[in-house]
């Protein structure tokens, strides 16, 4: 068998994740055309690249299919029940910062915190006859979130790209989503909240706690681990 | 855990015994309209309920309690007074405790009658608390009215005394709001600077989404009318500190609330009906004198519960979930009744849980 490294298979995410194991000495790389999903491994022995999506490495990392997997802090918790049970963390990574927000038009001078959304989704709701909503694909972290901070009459709507678009759009009033340096945001005439940061994330290291590890697993993974300082 | 076969059967007996009460069988679909649901419940029923979706009729849900349909089926085309049982499956998802089952049956037993609403409360608990009989468990009782009274009775304004009703649900809300309205407010430069402002809106965006600049400025009024309130009296603090802190056998409980009372009138109608039910209970044979009233129970429910709220717990079992539960929902045959209304209280009983405790006692 062999130890099973599940990376983004595009973009950014994977070129940057290729660079921060290229400096512990391990070459990952993708095998064959730019379209095919096969990758590469060299400078390490006994560990295969299988290249997926970010959003499905969580899964797969608690299925067990996948030893070792690359992804946002985000997304395990997003996707994930009682994720510190399934995965353990091995090292943040350093790139893909991402904060998870929840952001409200600018326009909106009399809402700065959590409470005022609150306040204002009561109004709301009174006045329009139906909940504020909330764009996210982030449905379980933005509800547990709200949740805990004590914030009423609002509704989730599912939205799984140009979320910031919502409001201008009136499909929502506000939005959680993902940003890193809040220039969407502004160019959408959105604002944060000032509580409402719900999560830092960023690229990380993953260890499946469910997989199955035999002799050499165990060896390539505890060779890896060395390498990376996790 | 119990084999269903069982479960069914007893089930099914339960059921039998509340129709000899005069309830009607009643049978609810599996699959709910999900905006319903969501409209009474909020987002935090996507979180205990399971949805199904497809193109032709959107979102479903699967039925997470018999009340909701129960209640729109007697709103619809009731008789009046009407007793009803059920019992079926109900579905919860359980994000955090794989013991918590996901699906289970559910017996229960509500009553619509305009008549004598302290009877009505201990008809029903005196139901369950029978079909219970046998089994080593702890009633817990509270009434949800006499801490509404209370913040009605407060002297304040009617925007602050509705932030805090409609938080009655979230304890820990409730108490920042309450500790809030307790002090001078203390407000942030930023918003003085608002306040201040000839045109709040100067450094505003364009205008976009549907909360609109008449929404944001009566808001702003508001928020300034809020500013000038003076906080809540230390003897208002106070007798709502001393209300939520009743914990104690009924008849001790209604002589501390009586006593809160003479410092806020507005309550005494809500505890003459904890008087006249716990009267209605002793007639029917409950052992009231040593059956806990807590004032604070049942305030983490997600429910709509709005006077009499109750539960059975298993006696050195905190782990597991109460075998019963019930109240009064007056408000919710409001909501769902498009203008009708009628007093209501039931009670569901876990047949399943009933049957691991028998088991576990031998």
């Amino acid at each position: 068998m062999t130890l099973k490294l599940g990376v983004p298979s595009k973009g950014r995410l994977m070129e940057k994740t290729f660079d921060w194991f290229a400096k512990a000495g391990i070459q990952l790389s993708r095998s064959g055309s730019d379209r095919e999903y096969a990758g590469m491994v060299d400078g390490i022995d006994g560990v295969s690249l299988v290249l997926l999506s970010a959003g499905e490495i969580p899964r797969e990392l608690a299925a067990g299919r996948i030893h070792l997997g690359v992804t946002g802090t985000d997304l395990i918790q997003e996707k994930l029940a009682r994720w510190e049970q399934q995965v353990e963390e091995i090292r943040p990574m350093g790139f893909g910062d991402a904060d998870l927000i929840i952001a409200v038009p600018r326009f909106w001078v009399d809402v700065e915190t959590l409470d005022d959304l609150d306040a204002a989704a009561a109004d709301f709701r009174a006045r329009h006859g139906h909940r504020l909503r909330i764009a996210t694909k982030y449905h379980r972290l933005v509800r547990e979130f709200l949740r805990d901070e004590g914030v009423a009459d609002y509704m989730l709507v599912d939205s799984q790209g140009a979320t910031e678009g919502t409001v201008k759009n009136e499909t929502a009033e506000a939005i959680a989503d993902i940003t890193s340096t809040g220039e969407t945001l502004r160019a959408n005439h959105l604002k944060i909240l000032s509580d409402g940061l719900i999560l830092r994330s960023q690229a990380t290291l993953w260890r499946s706690r469910v997989a199955d590890y035999d002799g050499t697993d165990r060896q390539a993974l505890a060779e890896l681990l060395d390498r990376v300082g996790g | 855990m119990a084999a269903r076969a069982d479960i069914l059967a007893l089930a099914a007996q339960l059921r039998a015994g509340f129709e000899a009460r005069g309830a009607r069988a009643v049978e609810t679909p599996i699959l709910q309209p999900a905006d319903t649901l969501l409209d009474l419940y909020g987002e935090e029923i996507r979180a205990r309920a399971y949805t199904a979706t497809d193109a032709l009729r959107g979102e479903q849900m699967m039925r997470p309690d018999f009340t909701v349909p129960v209640v729109q089926m007697h709103m619809t085309q009731g008789a009046d007074p009407a007793r009803y049982t059920y019992a079926g499956e109900v579905f919860r998802r359980q994000e955090h405790d794989p013991d918590r089952a996901n699906e289970y049956i559910q017996v229960g037993y509500e009553v619509f009658d305009r008549t004598d609403p302290a009877a009505s409360d201990a008809e029903v608990f005196s139901a369950i608390s029978q079909a219970l009989q046998g089994l080593s468990l702890r009633a817990a009782t509270g009434d949800i009215g006499i801490l509404k009274a209370a913040i009605q009775g407060l002297k304040t304004t009617d925007t602050r005394k509705a932030m805090l009703l409609r938080h009655i649900w979230r304890p820990r809300r409730f108490r920042a709001l309450f500790e809030r309205y307790s002090n001078p407010l203390d407000t942030a430069p930023s918003r003085a600077a608002l306040f201040r402002a000839e045109d709040p809106f100067a450094a505003a965006g364009p205008e976009i989404g549907l909360r609109g600049r008449a929404e944001i400025a009566h808001r702003l009024h508001a928020l300034r009318d809020d500013v000038a309130t003076p906080p809540l009296s230390q003897h208002d603090v106070a007798i709502i500190d001393s209300l939520l802190a009743v914990r104690e056998t009924a008849p001790f409980a209604l002589q501390q609330l009586r006593d809160i009372a003479v410092d806020i009138p507005a309550i005494m109608p809500a505890i003459d009906r904890l008087d006249a039910r716990l009267s209605a209970l002793a007639d029917r044979g409950v052992d009231v004198d040593n059956l806990d009233f807590e004032a604070s129970y049942g305030r983490t429910s997600m429910e709509y519960y709005d006077g009499f709220v109750f539960g059975f717990y298993a006696e050195g079992r905190p782990d597991l979930p109460p075998v019963a539960t019930g109240g009064r929902y007056d408000a919710l045959t409001r909501e769902l009744g498009q203008g009708a209304e009628i007093p209501a209280v039931g009670a569901v009983l876990r047949p399943g849980l009933m049957l691991e405790l028998q088991e576990m006692a031998g």
